[in-house]
């Protein structure tokens, strides 16, 4: 079983549950940036949670099948189609061999995720099969979908067609868009009045949005308590000695746009962060478009890991909906 | 040097052994790294070495965040009171300096430059108060170097000098990055050398290019068959000057798998390294050739 691409959509690429392992040497987890809706779509076709599937961002792709198979798109909303005919969402699907599966303009959030049942079955590359296209690594030959690639699709199990997750459980940025950040690593840095102004300031996810990170623009700059710099830290008050880069850290060069790093993060740099989004709501990153209004949100280590048990619980609840 | 803990969000927790740079808080860095591995703490999946920093991630429904920040503290008193004594390798890398291909590139990007009137290495070679490129060169090739930190994208190694710190060279990075380094090309930036593992974007000046591939997903070349990364943190880097000739013999040699980095295990003694730097690093040279 394949799938054939047509139109290969906007940096649609292969990602799963990611690779940890090797962050220490630049190699980033990686993996679905909406993790929750990737878990959705597998749930949905009877795959593993983790298994492979297709993350379009913006523009969905147009595939064709080679075989009966089944098949669930979950995530942002954009209507899907399968031979031109509207088809639900976040629903177990059934096509047909020769059946063409597009999408429509998208509405809300940013990405989709294509699940099929028996996964996409490319090589595994350091335990995971995501696409690390800067280090041209994983996923379908290291890059993202062309037209006229052939893509492997593994042998499924049966799944239930017309199941779905009810809308309560399809989780999506609101409007603004908030973000809870657990204030750290070098806050320390900055001033008090750009402590408050941070967390108070309106911001905007600005173009520069992708894989590695999302780039804010809207607030004041941030203004920091001064120093000689250190030996080694580069002479913008901004730069540290290069150090790592916690997944979700905000790190704001210059003080300026605050950049918050997602999956396909760089692993170091230098310069200072003055915190961390929250484990809870980095999936919600990666529902967010370009001009997204956005909230930081300061919380403490309870809350974060309450959120965090909060969103176990939403997971459990998309687990026996679809069961 | 007492550690700064700080936790990155709910999966991080980030250490920081000192604010500036030096051989002593990477030495720190290091050990402890080592030392949370082997404790083989549940719950831990990455520890990440850094220049004067580490990272350790960690699953918070396996560990509590308040367990594992007592877990390392108490390792850094462990830390304080052992030798600070590690076993690693030593890797002699050769360096075609002033090569055509990287001297295209930065032509190309002279307006984001401080000195777009020179070439990267004339400006370094200026500012360290060096009177030619040449004693540059023989200062940046002289010395071996620990490789600090793995990272930024695939494979890349920031490397920091075995020279106390006076003998440091400082170089900025460009005022703005360019949009392109050619793989492979050895640059510098602040107090830290680096070899691209890919080309892309980048921000530190470019002093050369090395033959030797030291990222390879696909795991064709010959010694990175049985990992894709050369590198690790910790290993001792010995640049060596080629010339043109030496170079595309090492090219061909890669390509016909017959190119093997001339490398040795050794002992890395901090205590001893800085009774006699010199002498030290001329000991550990020698291993390089079996001498």
């Amino acid at each position: 079983m394949a799938v054939k691409v047509i139109k290969p959509g906007l940096a649609t690429s292969v990602q799963d549950l990611g690779r940890p392992g090797y962050f220490h040497l630049g190699i980033p987890i990686g993996g679905a940036m909406d993790r929750l809706a990737l878990r959705a779509a597998n749930l949905l076709v009877g795959n593993d949670e983790g298994a492979a599937a297709l993350e379009a961002v913006f523009v969905g792709p147009e595939l064709e099948f080679t075989a009966d198979t089944v098949i669930a798109v979950t995530g942002a909303d954009m209507p899907l189609k399968i031979d031109g005919e509207e088809q639900p969402g976040w629903t177990t699907l059934a096509v047909k061999r020769g059946q063409v599966l597009s999408f429509g303009f998208l509405k809300s959030g940013a990405r989709i995720y294509i699940a099929f049942a028996g996964g996409v079955d490319v090589p595994v590359a350091l335990g995971s099969r995501s696409t690390y296209v800067i280090g041209a690594l994983g996923g379908f030959n290291g890059r993202p979908l062309a037209a006229g690639d052939e893509l492997p699709i593994g042998n499924g199990g049966p799944a239930r067609v017309g199941r779905s997750v009810p809308q309560a459980l399809r989780r999506t940025p609101g409007r603004p868009a908030e973000l809870r950040v657990l204030p750290g690593l070098y806050w320390h840095r900055i001033r008090e009045e750009s402590q408050a102004s941070f967390f108070d300031d309106g911001w905007k996810v600005a173009p520069e949005a992708d894989r590695m990170g999302y780039r804010f623009r809207g607030g004041r700059p941030l203004s920091f308590v001064e120093r000689e710099q250190p030996f080694g830290a580069g002479s913008d008050p901004s730069n540290i000695v290069d150090s790592c880069y916690p997944y979700g850290s905000i790190q704001v060069p210059g003080g300026t746009e605050p950049i918050i790093l997602h999956r396909d993060a760089v692993s170091g740099g230098g310069y200072f962060m003055i915190g961390t989004v929250i484990s809870a709501d980095m999936d919600l990153i990666g529902q967010m478009q370009p001009n997204t209004p956005t909230g930081f949100v300061k919380v403490t280590m309870d809350e974060a890991l309450k959120a965090r048990a909060d969103r176990a619980r939403l997971l459990d609840d998309v687990r026996s909906a679809v069961d | 040097m007492r550690n700064r803990y700080s936790f990155g969000g709910d999966e991080h927790l980030f250490v920081e052994c000192d604010e500036s740079m030096s051989l002593e808080a990477f030495f720190k860095s290091l050990s402890m790294t080592k030392a949370v591995k082997e404790r083989g703490i549940k719950g831990v999946t990455e520890i990440c070495p850094a220049n004067a920093s580490f990272q350790i991630k960690f699953d918070p429904d396996i560990v509590k965040p308040d367990d594992i920040l007592r877990e390392v503290k108490a390792i850094e008193e462990q830390a304080e009171r052992s030798e600070p004594v590690i076993r690693t390798r030593i890797i002699e890398i050769p360096v075609y300096y002033q090569d055509p291909w990287t001297h295209e590139t930065l032509m190309r990007f002279r307006e984001r430059h401080q000195d777009p009137k020179a070439t990267d290495l004339e400006y370094a070679a200026r500012i360290n108060s060096f009177a030619t490129v040449d004693e540059f060169i023989a200062a940046h090739s002289g010395a071996p170097w620990f490789v600090s930190m793995v990272g930024f994208v695939a494979g890349l190694p920031f490397m920091y000098q075995m020279v106390d710190r006076p003998r440091q060279l400082q170089v900025p990075k460009y005022l703005r990055p360019r949009t392109d380094t050619p793989r492979l090309t050895v640059g510098y930036g602040g107090c830290f050398s680096c070899i691209y593992s890919v080309r892309g974007a980048g921000g530190y000046q470019m002093f050369g290019i090395t033959p030797m591939p030291i990222y390879d997903p696909e795991q064709k070349v010959s010694y990175l068959r049985d990992f894709m990364v050369l590198f690790r943190p910790g290993d001792i880097v010995k640049f060596k000057s080629i010339g043109r000739e030496e170079y595309d013999q090492a090219v061909a040699d890669v390509a016909a798998g017959r190119f093997a980095p001339a490398t040795s295990d050794v002992t890395f003694d901090l205590t001893e390294f800085q009774k006699d730097i010199d002498g030290y690093n001329a000991s550990l040279e020698g291993r390089i050739h079996g001498r």
